[in-house]
């Protein structure tokens, strides 16, 4: 019998093994308001590593991600053409994060193999999908890091190593900032947990970012019923208008 | 105070919109200017997207001439036959405008129509301003004054498809009033503008109008060709932004009455010569970053 068995046995330990550690993630909140006086937010990512048997060999790290809805955009590169800077050569993307964090428990080249990546799709530069690099185009490979750079300076991709608390091999948390001007929609928060560089575990959970109160209603109306959304612009303009004028003219 | 503006999609400090709002009111109530020239400006350098800053600016402005048109209108010191022909001259420039709008914004080359018509415009009115104040203070230091024909007869007189206005005592071809009001409807779509400083210039010296209706006709003109521009640009760009024209309108509604005020106690000649250097100052700004290098030769743009 244990003969017949035995060979199962093996591959039914082989594949606990691979899930010996598994995650527990929480989020500080589910949900993020963009209300009028919206100036940025944070969210705690925390949570613990579960293990059935004693901590596997291999060095532990942790490579936490939140990503924001993706996006179809272009980047466009100014020239010099008669003396003034004017947009030329344009690069489409099919889709780019409108938000990408990546936060870390060590350099994340130390954690993670480039094939993992690959495979995972975690790093920033792996989450843009550019729909295809023209050839016309002298250093078309410069477009990408533009894109990654310029969003970077406004706060919207980050990659912090190092950012990543472990405590006693086991629990772990991490703070994300999110920037002020985010866009709305359904952010993923993916944390992976690496062995030597290979991805053991990872577990996703989703943040709605979503407009509300008067905001919300304005952008609704103006994109749902842009006609009546500019009568009602220029409605309001002349009622003001018409208040102001009687206003000061009972003053004077 | 920072406040998220829905169609901006920016947060910007509340206080310094009522701030920009408040300080171009004052500078409208002194020289009796609409302000669209130097507001617009202002909010690309505040970080606005120049598409929504024009657009919003529209609707700010239906405010502003709103209350003005019907201060006029009360005063009767307003040509409604005229004000109508350069408002359909205005509707189809502001029409065509919108179009040249749209189709630039697609093609990634809006923000640059707008800036180059800005270092245009504000280049070529703000000289002839500082030269026309410039030359007005000396005269009034030499206290005399050269004397002016009545009437003149120009080329505008054998224009076909004339037409009696009996407020301005005119009986002149509609075709100059109807190209003069698509070039300011033209400019309201693409500059976010009133137009004014084209339009009174124009009406006094071209149409040869009497001064008294000419601001009250101006002001009914622009009401109804931003009221137009805003709805198309709602309609076709859904770049409109109310939050935004609402702050700077409450903060130009009050800076407009210490203006009018302060206008009143200032000298006229120095206070155009200081608006014309203003004008130069923001034209001078808008030119020195389309010449110069940007830090970042790259943008990213919507689809």
């Amino acid at each position: 019998m244990m003969r017949i068995l035995a060979p199962f046995l093996i591959l039914i330990a082989a594949a606990s093994a691979a899930e010996d550690e598994r995650i527990i993630t929480a989020l500080s909140q589910n949900r993020v308001a963009i209300t009028a006086n919206f100036d940025g937010s944070e969210i705690l990512i925390y949570g613990a590593i579960k293990r059935e048997s004693p901590q596997p060999e291999g060095k532990l790290g942790l490579v936490i991600t939140v990503a924001g809805p993706p996006e179809r955009s272009i980047v466009r590169r100014k020239e010099r053409v008669f003396g003034i800077w004017v947009n030329v050569d344009a690069v489409e993307v099919g889709a780019a994060p409108t938000f990408y964090a990546v936060a870390s428990s060590a350099p994340i080249e130390d954690i993670l193999l480039h094939i993992e990546d690959l495979r995972y799709n975690i790093r920033v530069e792996r989450m843009i999908d550019w729909v295809e690099m023209p050839q016309d185009i002298d250093d078309a490979l410069e477009f990408p890091d533009a894109l990654v750079r310029i969003r970077q300076s406004q706060g919207l991709y980050a990659e912090k190593p190092e950012s990543v608390e472990i405590r006693d091999d086991t629990l772990f948390g991490t703070q994300v900032a999110l920037p002020a001007n985010l866009v709305e929609g359904e952010y993923t928060a993916t944390v992976y947990i690496t062995r030597d560089g290979k991805v053991v575990d990872s577990h996703a959970s989703t943040i709605d970012v979503r407009k509300v109160g008067l905001g919300r209603w304005i952008y609704a109306l103006a994109h749902e019923q842009p006609l009546l959304y500019g009568l009602l612009s220029v409605l309001l303009a002349a009622f003001t208008g018409w208040f102001a004028s009687t206003v000061f003219r009972r003053i004077a | 105070m920072q406040i998220y503006l829905p169609i901006a999609e920016v947060s910007v400090n509340a206080f310094l919109l009522l701030g920009l709002g408040g300080l171009v009111g004052i500078l409208s109530g002194m020289f009796g200017v609409g302000g669209g020239f130097l507001m617009t400006p202002l909010l690309f350098f505040i970080g606005i997207p120049p598409a929504v800053a024009v657009a919003t600016e529209a609707n700010q402005i239906v405010a502003a001439s709103f209350s003005g048109a019907l201060a006029h209108f009360r005063r009767k010191t307003l040509d409604l036959w005229m004000g109508l022909i350069l408002l359909a001259g205005g509707l189809v420039g502001a029409t065509a405008g919108v179009q040249v709008f749209a189709a630039l914004k697609a093609v990634g080359q809006v923000d640059l129509l707008v800036r180059v018509c800005y270092v245009v415009f504000l280049g070529i009115i703000g000289s002839l301003m500082f030269i026309e104040s410039a030359r007005a203070v000396s005269r009034s230091r030499r206290k005399t004054q050269p004397r002016r024909k009545l009437h003149q007869h120009s080329w505008i007189h054998g224009l076909p498809f004339k037409v009696k206005f009996r407020t301005s005592g005119l009986y002149i071809s509609a075709i100059p009033p109807l190209l003069v009001g698509a070039l300011v409807g033209l400019l309201a779509a693409i500059m976010g503008v009133g137009g004014g400083f084209i339009m009174v210039p124009a009406m006094i010296y071209l149409l040869g109008m009497p001064t008294k209706v000419v601001i009250g006709t101006s002001l009914f003109q622009i009401t109804f060709v931003t009221a137009f521009t805003t709805i198309m640009h709602a309609h076709t760009n859904q770049t409109v932004d109310v939050a935004l024209a609402f702050l700077l309108f409450i903060g130009g509604v009050v800076g407009a009455q210490i203006g009018a005020r302060l206008g009143v106690k200032l000298q006229a000649e120095q206070l155009r010569i200081i608006l014309s250097m203003l004008v130069l100052g923001v034209c001078g700004k808008l030119a020195f970053d389309l010449l110069v290098q940007p830090a970042e030769l790259y943008s990213i743009g919507t689809q």
